[in-house]
């Protein structure tokens, strides 16, 4: 099932608040590798449409209140994209967005990963690919048993779909019909060692998932026009017997030409002028 | 009464595994006891619902049960993702499985989280004999003893499983539980409390003092009478938070003791023994100590008890591996340089 939506006047407002805030994303994603001086600009801009879609224009939150006890929940399976997220918490009120500027420094709560000891907002640590859809499963189980209406949305990588453990957890949600689960998949078509298929390869990916038991859908996972109405309409289902995946297609380092689909930024740092150079790229791509 | 029409009564099933073992059955008891007292429990287990007893937590709460089949990793991650929610996952699985397969799952995701996770692992040790080694687990302590914030108990018997579910029911962090099979003698009466990380001592030994944990304080007590009567002066420390270690209690025995022996199913290594080398070391108490158990090596297969005696794991045993003990440590002259 792909997003056919139409998409209603008032909501176009939304959607460029959206996409300005995926340009915030990953602005901040830029300036808090130049402080790490190493990070995954790539992995990040891949998301950063799926993460402003779900913060800005999906999840029921409430500002200043990470731990509202029926917030919808996000956990972050590929974890390593965090510097992308962090500016978005921050946004939200769930700290002082200032804490970032020491990100990754001696001591400091924000780094490479996210650990939902430390940071606010953040629901569950991750770093170890393939555990979070099992914990996001944990967390769906939960609010049923304790009847509480949120969902729990996971984002995985499409590399991540290596792990064996993402499999039990498919088989697993799906066994126990949880509706109130929507796991979202990054295919950006690449992993750390080059293209998903030439690594091993995951397709035919939506039809995996179709007999794990869920209900597929397929998006542009840039388009917030499309992404808006697909996540919305998961969310706002709340009578799905299943769990539910949708498999965003993205460009890993979408925003950056010289990034996109070249695999070797997924891990990087840009030099001053280089930077300074990519800062103005993203922009100019407003 | 037959499992089948026309069978002997004497031939069984899986289904009448737990009528042998009472201390499985305890621990689906009190679990649905811990349930119906009000506490936000919730119980999974992969697939070995009739081997650990949790069928009698599901027969009395149907809701608060949870079947994961055989996905250990995964339900050790999905029962953090429970307690982010309030809820108070119990999930049990073999202890090698739980371990060991879902060691890396019981660090990043309940201890590293600090989520009120409660992991058993059961049939633990030798307890599966001619299973063999991928079904053994003589590993789990040094495992999970090393992971930050992880409490480790192990209790001797029914009695003190239900003590310690019972102890540990409001500690915020999670716990590790290794039980063996549910069928080890009773040591201690129905109704026995137990504090997590307060040794029991039965008894003190100027002699010796053996420190023992889970299914061999029964055997370890069953030597000390031996020796006792022999005219040896013999302690036992029931060992059964084996983390956070009760220093206390192997402060006091190493001081009294001319000889400590810890008895562990499990690698000498690591575990127990390495647990009380490491406090009277650092305390640089001068007592010999003797670690008894698997002397880092796959244990042979064959029948628990079978095992149990080839490797002196049983009352007869300890005793004998003690007495050794005691005539090499009385080489050294008690009393001198004690602190």
């Amino acid at each position: 099932m792909t997003a056919q939506t139409p998409v209603a006047p008032a909501d176009r407002e939304l959607i460029e608040h959206i996409e300005e805030r995926a340009l915030f994303a990953r602005l901040e994603t830029v300036r808090l590798i130049s402080i790490a001086k190493t990070g995954h600009y790539a992995s990040g801009f891949s998301c950063a449409e799926i993460l402003a879609t779900l913060y800005y224009g999906v999840m029921r939150l409430r500002r200043g209140e990470p731990d509202w006890p029926d917030r919808d929940r996000f956990l972050f399976g590929k974890g390593h994209a965090a510097a992308t997220l962090y500016p978005l918490l921050a946004d939200w009120g769930f700290f002082d967005a200032a804490e970032l500027d020491e990100y990754t420094r001696l001591g400091n709560a924000f780094g490479d990963h996210p650990d939902m000891t430390r940071i606010p907002g953040i629901d569950f640590s991750s770093g170890s690919l393939g555990h979070a859809l099992s914990a996001g499963t944990g967390m769906a189980m939960g609010g049923r048993l304790q009847g509480r209406p949120y969902t729990t949305f996971v984002l995985l990588g499409d590399g991540e779909l290596h792990e064996g453990q993402v499999w039990e957890a498919a088989l697993g949600a799906a066994h126990h019909r949880l509706g109130r689960l929507v796991a979202i998949v990054d295919r950006n078509d690449h992993s750390l060692d080059g293209r998903i298929d030439g690594v091993t390869g995951i397709e035919p990916l939506l039809e995996k998932w179709r007999a794990f038991g869920w209900q597929t859908h397929e998006v542009d996972g840039h388009d917030v026009s499309a992404l808006l109405p697909l996540l919305r309409s998961l969310a706002e289902d709340t009578g799905r017997d299943r769990p539910a995946v949708v498999v965003a297609n993205t460009v890993k380092g979408k925003g950056i030409s010289y990034m996109e689909s070249e695999f070797g930024w997924h891990l990087g740092w840009l030099a001053e002028r280089d930077e300074a150079n990519a800062l103005a790229e993203l922009r100019g791509a407003r | 009464m037959s499992v089948a029409p026309g069978l002997q009564p004497e031939s069984w099933h899986l289904l009448s595994l737990l009528e042998q073992a009472p201390g499985l059955q305890a621990l689906g008891d009190t679990l649905a006891d811990l349930a119906d007292e009000g506490h936000p429990v919730v119980v999974g287990t992969a697939d070995l619902k009739y081997s650990n007893g949790l069928v009698r937590f599901q027969e009395r709460h149907p809701d608060k049960y949870l079947q994961f089949g055989i996905s250990e990793q995964h339900m050790v991650s999905t029962a953090a993702g429970l307690a982010t929610t309030g809820l108070r996952p119990y999930v049990a699985t073999f202890a090698s499985f739980m371990a060991l397969l879902a060691c890396e799952q019981i660090r990043t995701d309940v201890a590293y989280t600090r989520q009120p996770v409660r992991l058993i692992g059961h049939h633990a040790g030798i307890t599966l004999g001619f299973y063999g080694t991928s079904h053994h687990a003589t590993e789990d302590l040094a495992v999970t003893r090393s992971i930050a914030g992880l409490t480790v108990v192990a209790p001797a018997d029914t009695a003190a499983l239900a003590a310690v579910l019972r102890a540990s029911v409001d500690l915020p962090g999670p716990v590790y539980f290794r039980i063996g099979r549910g069928r080890d003698p009773d040591v201690y009466p129905a109704g026995t409390t137990l504090e997590i990380g307060k040794a029991v001592e039965h008894g003190t030994g100027s002699d010796l003092t053996l420190i023992a944990t889970g299914s061999m304080v029964h055997p370890a007590l069953g030597a000390a009478a031996a020796l006792t009567a022999d005219g040896y002066d013999v302690g036992v420390l029931d060992m059964h938070t084996v983390k956070p270690l009760d220093e206390e209690a192997v402060l006091r025995a190493a001081r009294r003791s001319r000889l400590l022996m810890t008895v562990e199913e499990h690698n000498v290594l690591g575990g127990l023994g390495g647990a009380v080398a490491e406090v009277i070391s650092e305390h640089g108490i001068p007592v010999r100590l003797h670690r008894h158990g698997i002397r880092d090596e796959y244990s042979l297969i064959g029948p628990p008890t079978h095992l149990y005696g080839h490797y002196r794991l049983n009352a007869a045993g300890v005793e004998a591996e003690a007495r050794e003990a005691l005539r090499t440590a009385s080489r050294w002259t008690p009393g001198v340089d004690r602190v």
